[in-house]
């Protein structure tokens, strides 16, 4: 197989959560680079700096320094970086607050999981669904899923 | 105003190629809409630059035969879901008979490259489609479901709920305020 492997960002300011997340994707069939980012802050400054464009970054909404939603606006409102898929990985589960991070530009909105097993299902939809849009013809535009 | 545009998708595609290839020095030949030949072996460097830059068109370079075949069955999916009378057949008698090779192989080979099913990918295309109709056109889901193919408003509302966690209409209004927000 000619896959290539894919990077992942992740910022969450909860230990556990970043190694469970950690756990969770190394146990997967896709083959990924993980690089864990405590805030938002953090996240913003390696994108600024990175010349690999990520494939895909997973975003948590409370976080100090820099929230989701402020890196979130900050990603779709620079040029280099507002086609990266990126996707909120939230306890959240209000509506509004969901609505007001797709109307924003998220393309995928994650309840996080209160068991493993079930963290590993989503993790692994959420790397197929970005699988797919990578390399088939689908509207990016349209890019919308909430799982 | 409002103009009008139409494409000759061949002279398209090789002015984007002769316009790359040239932009980046190689001594090539275009075979046809599929093949390119190169005078020299490309290093890998040369080859991932000339993918990089094809991408930004949608154009992708196809490195071995599974995957091809893989975007043939893709491409074969994408036919078969724009015309009408293909609908009526089996996603998987239609594969097997344009493709001459057997379903199960096809199946196999499409999972193993792409990590969904065959059957998941034609949801995920249709449901593509009907986000597509939501989002830019007036018309109403039962339109739409039959436009699609579905054998009934329900049917698509239930697939289209259970594919992106989203009813189509939160999805229309998710896609109407991010017009109004210009993102």
């Amino acid at each position: 197989m000619s896959l290539k492997i894919l990077n992942i960002l992740l910022a969450d300011d909860d230990e556990d959560d970043r190694w469970l997340f950690q756990k969770a994707l190394s146990d997967l069939k896709i083959k990924t680079n993980l690089s864990l980012f405590k805030n938002g802050k953090e996240l913003m400054e390696h994108l600024i700096r990175t010349e690999t464009t990520p494939h895909l970054i997973f975003l948590d909404l409370n976080m100090p320094l820099k929230n989701g939603m402020e890196c979130l606006t900050e990603i779709r409102s620079s040029c280099n970086l507002k086609a990266i898929p990126v996707a909120i990985y939230s306890t959240s589960s209000s509506e509004k607050d969901i609505e007001n991070t797709f109307v924003n530009g998220a393309n995928i909105y994650i309840n996080k999981p209160s068991n493993f097993a079930d963290l590993k299902n989503a993790i692994d939809k959420v790397l197929q669904l970005n699988w797919q849009y990578h390399t088939s013809n689908l509207n990016k535009d349209n890019f919308l899923f909430r799982i | 105003m409002k103009i009008y545009v139409t494409f000759n998708l061949n002279i398209t595609r090789n002015a984007i190629l002769k316009e790359q290839l040239d932009r980046l020095g190689f001594d090539y030949t275009i075979e046809n809409t599929q093949e390119i030949s190169f005078k020299n072996k490309l290093t890998t460097e040369q080859e991932s630059v000339l993918a990089e830059s094809l991408s930004i068109y949608g154009i992708t370079i196809i490195d071995n035969q599974k995957t091809e075949l893989v975007q043939r069955i893709k491409d074969t999916i994408n036919e078969m879901l724009a015309d009408d009378e293909a609908n009526l057949y089996k996603i998987s008698s239609y594969l097997a008979d344009k493709l001459n090779y057997s379903y199960a192989y096809l199946s196999n080979i499409f999972s193993e490259s792409t990590y969904t099913s065959i059957e998941n990918f034609v949801i995920l295309k249709k449901v593509d489609q009907a986000k597509e109709l939501i989002a830019n056109t007036d018309l109403t889901l039962t339109e739409i479901a039959y436009r699609l193919n579905y054998s009934s408003v329900a049917h698509l509302s239930g697939q289209f709920k259970k594919t992106t966690g989203l009813t189509p209409s939160t999805f229309q209004k998710i896609i109407k305020k991010r017009k109004e927000f210009n993102i």
